[in-house]
């Protein structure tokens, strides 16, 4: 059998391409070592269960938000999420604050009214908002490295692994739940000495969650590392009876009740980002 | 040989000079570390845990960042908070929590001599601990 030049163009080819992909499946740092691990991973069985196609919601009374309720749901997530808290001289926070969850006014929160004459303390009237967690987030649509994604339960999560600072999320979020880290949280404020104590505050904190580092970005991610545990969200826990949280598929979960009992509003509906996060008024 | 004094004067100054890295360091290498295994023993069981890692001791040594990074993409994206771990007949020996902070470091408690001691030999810095925070050490 004689090979002509044809033949052995077409043979070597193919071999060549065949062995150039194996090869590039092999050359991928770490592919082997990582594939023996893929079978060894099962989800926490103490996780709070959701139904099928269910996903997290919260609603918030905004009729029993006091001062009270207000700082202890703050405080517990700050302390739970080791949040930094930029404040200037006279104790107000700065421009480069990182906020997850916050008090504002009903007038800041809710920008779509139906008219000029709703009276000054409704207006005024304390709310808290965090992140919503929409159903169509338009913060995933627009991140170029899928460092923020949604999660089949809707939790809209932030990998901070990933995250490069371009802050394009920050851009799209019509709610500004989104924080720039730019400082490094370390330096700026967890290596500071805390005034009260006079010891550096990271002595203070908690190792169980991590603080972040310069030049990414934050938000609320609806405690995903507690609902793993079986257990609610840290601000839900601080507030009861004031936050509900649960299964928005499952009619008889605490959030679900609370919205059939009463008329709740979401922010900025006409943007169609069905934002899960409801104010009871 | 024409000049050979100079020429030969020469290369001896040339070699000398081209070689003093080698010779100037010999016997000033630093050992490598040996990260005792007996502490991490004996932490396992104050906090309850196997005597087996959640991997062999020839894949740490080699691949720990795969099985690091592997972790890292299970939980935050998909929600895989516990690691199994196996026996040759495929029984389940042990059930660990995949954190690095609150799981690994129970038993390899001392930062320093059980991450530093190597990575500040082959003179990497990995960023784990930029957000990472280190347990406080168990006494």
């Amino acid at each position: 059998m004689t090979w002509d030049r044809r033949k052995f163009l077409k043979v070597t080819g193919i071999g060549a391409a065949v062995g150039l992909s194996a090869g590039w499946q092999l050359l991928k740092p770490g592919a082997l070592e990582a594939a023996e691990l893929e079978t060894k991973y099962v989800k926490n069985p103490s996780g709070i269960p959701l139904s099928a196609g269910g996903r997290w919601g919260m609603a918030i009374d905004i009729t029993k938000l006091d001062d009270k309720s207000c700082s202890a749901a703050v405080e517990a997530c700050t302390k739970q999420h080791n949040v930094p808290q930029y404040l200037d001289e006279d104790g107000r926070p700065i421009k480069q604050e990182i906020k997850w969850i916050w008090e504002t006014e009903f007038g800041h929160a809710f920008t779509e009214k139906e008219n000029q004459y709703i009276p000054g303390d409704v207006m005024h009237s304390k709310v808290l908002a965090l992140c919503n967690h929409c159903v169509n987030p338009p913060c995933v649509r627009v991140c170029p490295t899928q460092a923020t994604f949604q999660r089949a339960d809707g939790i809209v999560m932030m990998d901070m692994h990933r995250c490069i600072g371009c802050r394009f999320c920050m851009a799209a979020c019509p709610y500004g739940s989104r924080s720039f880290n730019f400082k490094d949280p370390r330096a700026a404020y967890f290596n500071q000495k805390d005034p009260e104590t006079g010891k550096p505050r990271l002595d203070e904190v908690t190792s169980e969650y991590p603080t972040r580092t310069k030049g990414v970005v934050e938000k609320c991610n609806f405690c995903a590392e507690l609902l793993a545990i079986g257990q609610m969200p840290a601000c839900v826990q601080a507030a009861p009876g004031v936050l509900f949280f649960g299964d928005m598929a499952d009619a008889g979960s605490d959030v679900r009740r609370a919205l059939s009992d009463r008329y709740s509003i979401r922010r900025k509906p006409s943007l169609g980002t069905e934002p899960q996060v409801f104010y009871l008024i | 040989m024409y000049d050979s004094k100079p020429v030969i004067t020469g290369i001896v100054i040339f070699l000398v000079i081209f070689t003093y890295p080698l010779w100037s360091n010999v016997g000033s290498a630093s050992t490598p570390p040996k990260p005792d295994a007996k502490p991490a023993l004996e932490y396992a069981k104050k906090a309850n845990l196997p005597e087996t890692c959640v991997m062999g001791k020839d894949y740490m040594r080699t691949s720990h960042m795969v099985l690091l990074d592997n972790w890292r993409d299970h939980v935050v994206r998909q929600q895989d908070r516990i690691f199994v771990v196996e026996d040759e007949n495929g029984k389940t020996v042990a059930q660990y929590k995949i954190s690095l902070t609150s799981e690994c470091m129970k038993c390899h408690s001392n930062k320093k001599t059980f991450c530093d001691s190597c990575h500040n030999y082959m003179a990497i810095s990995p960023y784990c601990w930029d957000c990472h925070l280190e347990p406080k050490e168990v006494k």
